[in-house]
């Protein structure tokens, strides 16, 4: 039993930083239908900005995390504008092409300012608490805890503000936002700064859990894909089921089944599911392409 | 005959082109990069078939170039078959796999079916790197014989210890797969796929079974992709779970994309091009790659039909000039 929850505390801890790296994803897809190929090197860039920052500028833990959402916020705005947007009304593969043409630049322009070797972010709270048996790092209940608070304060922004409302008109038909007098390609930077500066807080969350390398984003990336897919492309509320989901597919899958193949159930179950229902669990139905 | 001279010169000129470069290029190394490109070839052929020609972008294909490179080491090193029955034994699996995979995976549409591909493209390369058993995990395969030879009534027999005869041997089923592919394109059930490639729905509409469409493209492709990563294994010796990384999809993507989709001479022209251009640009080191992206994006953005299309303007634009001197004379 004591196992049973250590894993799904663990599963739910993997979770919500997936859940919070899926809805970048989603929102983005929502608003471009561009799938970012380079959501995960985005994630990866945002967990070296902060150790750059903590390592040689010396930041305390939170300023760096702060700074480096902030950072790539704005990436995030410059890689719509330069990527994203010459090929928004392109069809077929070229969006791909042109997001994992991104993919590529990212991953090698960090191989080669830090080295394809992993580095370790000193843990901010090595502490320990032990709760009925289970034993929760302070660093993995602070995940939960700023995850559990980025998608409220995320949902209030996007039903209760002006600003977010926008986001959603634009989701929902673009030609009618712009109608509306709404700024499409404002928006849509908008949304490439949200989605990528809560990949990099996600990402600072657990690089002092986990180590950091430049590949540490093409798993982060597809898992976020597994996960937006799971819950349907551009839905918010899919992304946080989809992320929580996969997180407990991953760490009960792994610790009662086979640790070796635990990123295959998730990968696996993503494929079933597709087989059974083409469009996802929450997905509306896409039309050709 | 003189007609036909005349409107296929330039293709005859390459094929005499490709046999005789053996006798002409005697450096080892540049004639294995001229080998491995021809066998990529096959690889960014087959891809552009379930992309280009049927748009469906299958990001699976470097797993299945490396089910047709594991079952072929697995059968020819383990189990002793003849390189002769392992080949195309293992491009079959690879196609049957692409079925039974297609099934479920092609009734998903545009980035549905991407991501499903990318998912299985990585389950088949965390497979190959934890199977121990049948894989040999992380650390690969060794000593996997190199095709075993023929005797040719006429000619002897003919081994494949020679970088040229292995050249010989891949341009072999590099023209196979063209030809292959050549027939298929242009028959109706090749305009069924474009059809399915400009648009699913109208395609639909005028009569053409989409799925059945798909699937069979999906099949077909995965069987070359097996079929070059079958010849891949034997001529290396040796595998790694590499073969099956998204790395190796990603570089059978941009032959294809540089050279130009859905062309035939596209995908052949990039697999060429590029890493002899990746061979030059060695002094670059790590910024190789990163330039390599810059690369991709501006194709891209500026011209999406890659090489081959600029080539076509090109020569649409010298035939309109000669028309047009033709006319002031």
């Amino acid at each position: 039993m004591e196992l049973f929850l250590q894993q799904v505390f663990n599963g739910i801890m993997l979770g919500s930083t997936y859940a919070i790296v899926a809805l970048g994803l989603t929102m983005v897809f929502g608003i471009l239908h561009i799938p970012n190929f380079a959501h995960g090197q985005m994630y990866m860039l945002g967990a070296y900005v902060c150790f750059f920052l903590i390592t040689v500028f010396g930041f305390n833990y939170w300023p760096a995390l702060a700074l480096s959402a902030i950072v790539l916020a704005l990436a995030g705005v410059v890689l719509e504008f330069l990527v994203f947007r010459p090929v928004r009304d392109a069809g077929g593969v070229t969006p791909f092409i042109a997001a994992l043409g991104a993919l590529i630049i990212l991953e090698n322009a960090v191989v080669v300012l830090w080295g394809p070797e992993g580095h370790r972010i000193p843990n901010p709270y090595p502490g320990i608490i032990d709760v009925f048996g289970i034993t929760m790092s302070t660093q993995r209940l602070l995940v939960i805890g700023v995850a559990v608070l980025l998608i409220v304060i995320l949902q209030i922004f996007i039903k209760k503000t002006t600003l977010g409302n926008t986001i959603q008109a634009v989701a929902q038909n673009r030609e009618g936002a712009t109608l509306m007098g709404i700024n499409v390609n404002l928006v849509s930077a908008l949304t490439f700064a949200i989605s990528t500066g809560l990949a990099a807080i996600a990402a600072c969350l657990v690089a002092p859990i986990f180590m950091i390398s430049p590949s540490m984003g093409s798993m982060v990336g597809l898992k976020a894909f597994v996960i937006v897919i799971l819950g349907g492309l551009g839905s918010i509320p899919g992304a946080i089921a989809g992320g929580l989901i996969l997180g407990l597919i991953e760490a009960i899958g792994g610790g009662y089944l086979s640790a070796a193949y635990k990123d295959v159930f998730g990968f696996g179950a993503l494929v079933l599911i597709l087989s059974l229902k083409p469009t996802g669990l929450f997905g509306k139905e896409i039309k050709g392409r | 005959m003189m007609n036909w001279l005349k409107e296929n010169w330039f293709y005859l000129a390459v094929l005499l082109i490709a046999l005789v470069l053996p006798h002409v290029i005697t450096n080892l190394y540049y004639a294995q990069i001229i080998t491995m490109s021809c066998l990529f070839a096959i690889g960014a052929l087959s891809l552009n078939l379930i992309m280009g020609y049927t748009g469906q972008m299958s990001l699976a294909h470097g797993g299945f170039f490396a089910i047709g490179a594991y079952s072929v080491a697995i059968l020819t090193s383990t189990l002793d078959w003849n390189f002769w029955l392992a080949l195309p034994a293992s491009a079959l699996l690879a196609a049957f796999i692409g079925f039974l995979v297609g099934l479920p995976a092609l009734r998903t549409r545009g980035a549905y079916f991407a991501i499903t591909t990318l998912c299985l493209g990585e389950i088949i390369y965390l497979l190959a790197g934890n199977w121990m058993e049948l894989t040999g995990g992380h650390t690969g395969m060794v000593g996997i014989p190199l095709p075993s030879p023929v005797s040719l009534p006429g000619v002897g027999q003919i081994t494949f210890a020679s970088p040229a005869s292995q050249y010989y041997l891949v341009l072999f089923f590099l023209l196979l797969t063209l030809f292959i592919l050549y027939r298929l394109i242009n028959s109706l059930r090749g305009r069924t796929f474009l059809a399915t490639a400009i648009n699913e729905d109208l395609a639909e509409a005028v009569g053409i079974n989409v799925f059945r469409t798909k699937l069979l493209s999906f099949v077909v492709a995965n069987f070359f992709a097996g079929l070059a990563g079958g010849i891949y294994a034997n001529l290396m010796g040796s595998i790694s779970p590499s073969v099956a990384s998204v790395t190796m999809t990603f570089n059978f993507l941009m032959y294809v994309l540089l050279g130009g989709m859905t062309t035939l001479a596209g995908p052949v022209i990039g697999a060429f091009i590029i890493p002899i251009l990746l061979e030059y640009l060695q002094f670059l080191q790590d910024y190789q790659m990163i330039l390599f992206g810059f690369l991709l994006i501006v194709v891209i953005i500026y011209f999406p039909t890659g090489f081959m299309g600029l080539f076509n303007k090109l020569r649409d634009r010298i035939k309109k000039s000669k028309v047009g001197d033709r006319r002031a004379a």
